[in-house]
């Protein structure tokens, strides 16, 4: 009984409510909108932007996971033993990863210091190293 | 020295000794060992010892070309605060006062083969390569400076400040000790050292860089022919550096 007033009214409403109706909607749906563009600034994502595209020294999931595996292995290699081939060396990385804008692999965008801020993982390599590529050292020749 | 037949006698000995070292004894046994830049990925042996010969009678006092050089190359900047900033090398004037015998000379890391600074570091950062160069690593350094007080030469030092102006190739920052590294990043390419190479250009050539071990090498055979001096010999750490007239 009380199941089919409500029908009845709701029938009766029905001309006047379609408006509201049409605009909550509306609202609703643009409201859904809005949270979907807000999407990526709820959950940051890192900037991984490769400026020079085309094949790393090794595939994109190593050098994900193990990077700093590489990157410290060639080091102990070129400071204790003075090889210093390319592959894996920092300047390397450098050379191929700086960002065009700035110049470096640090700063906000840059490829290092997004992932790593991601990440949460401090990076203290540019305590020492140079982050931007060139200004190579002239290497003279030995009588 | 003129060049005027095309080939120098420098070039020639250096195609013949290439021809030479060509011939094969066995695979992998060479009848002479080239002499040239080592590849790019192999390391360092103890075959070679690096070292340097410095003539002090051409030293010119008030001349600082190699202190420049240095800190350009390694991007240390003008010494402007002597006591803190980084001297990787240093000039030093000399007199005996009873004569007024004066002399000057660069001083800097000696590069010893049994260096106290390798001694005393609690970190092992402190280290000799197989080479004979004498480095801080600086991914181990704590900055104790325990080397800068072992080291008789007063040839290393203590970054204080942060750095953003290094050269790609010399990496080094705030809260290690840092010395000469003989330039190692042109050595290991087969360059020279980068005061050797300014007191080159600037004609006096009072510096000279090459292999203690290799007989046939220029500073070899300069140091069987004159008599050349180990600072503080005494303390017998056999110095890779060596003075001429002092």
């Amino acid at each position: 009984m009380v199941a089919r007033m409500i029908v009845g009214a709701a029938s009766a409403a029905h001309g006047r409510l379609k408006p509201a109706l049409r605009l909550l909607a509306a609202v609703a749906l643009a409201g859904l909108a809005s949270f979907a563009a807000a999407e990526p600034g709820r959950t940051p994502k890192p900037l991984i932007a490769i400026e020079k595209p085309g094949q790393c020294v090794e595939p994109t999931d190593v050098m994900r996971r193990d990077h700093m595996k590489l990157l410290q292995h060639q080091r102990d290699k070129t400071m204790r033993e003075g090889i210093r081939s390319k592959p894996h060396s920092l300047n390397e990385c450098i050379a191929c990863h700086a960002s065009r804008k700035t110049g470096s692999v640090i700063g906000a965008e840059g490829f290092c210091q997004s992932c790593h801020d991601y990440a949460a993982v401090k990076l203290d390599c540019w305590d020492c190293h140079q982050p931007k590529p060139g200004q190579k050292a002239a290497t003279g020749v030995r009588p | 020295m003129s060049d005027n037949n095309g080939l120098s006698r420098r070039g020639f000995l250096a195609t013949s000794a290439a021809a030479l070292a060509g011939l094969t004894l066995a695979p992998g046994i060479r009848l002479v060992e080239i002499a040239a830049a080592k590849p790019d990925a192999e390391g360092v042996t103890s075959k070679v010892r690096w070292g340097m010969l410095i003539d002090t009678t051409r030293c010119q006092s008030g001349c600082t070309d190699c202190v420049s050089a240095c800190g350009k190359e390694n991007g240390l900047g003008e010494v402007t605060r002597p006591r803190t900033d980084a001297q990787w090398i240093r000039k030093i004037d000399l007199k005996d006062l009873k004569t007024g015998h004066a002399l000057s000379l660069p001083m800097m890391c000696q590069h010893c083969a049994n260096p106290p600074c390798v001694d005393v570091c609690p970190t092992g950062a402190s280290f000799k390569r197989a080479d004979g160069i004498v480095l801080v690593d600086r991914h181990t350094c704590i900055g104790c400076r325990y080397c800068m007080m072992a080291c008789p030469y007063k040839a290393r030092s203590f970054v204080h400040e942060p750095h953003t102006d290094q050269n790609p190739e010399v990496p080094r920052g705030q809260g290690c000790v840092e010395g000469c590294t003989l330039c190692v990043h042109r050595v290991d390419r087969g360059g020279t050292p980068a005061c050797v190479e300014a007191c080159a250009s600037a004609g006096h050539n009072a510096m000279m860089f090459g292999d203690l071990n290799n007989p046939e090498s220029e500073i070899s055979k300069r140091i069987s022919a004159v008599k050349t001096t180990q600072v503080r010999a005494d303390l017998k750490l056999d110095l890779g550096v060596r003075y001429e007239g002092i």
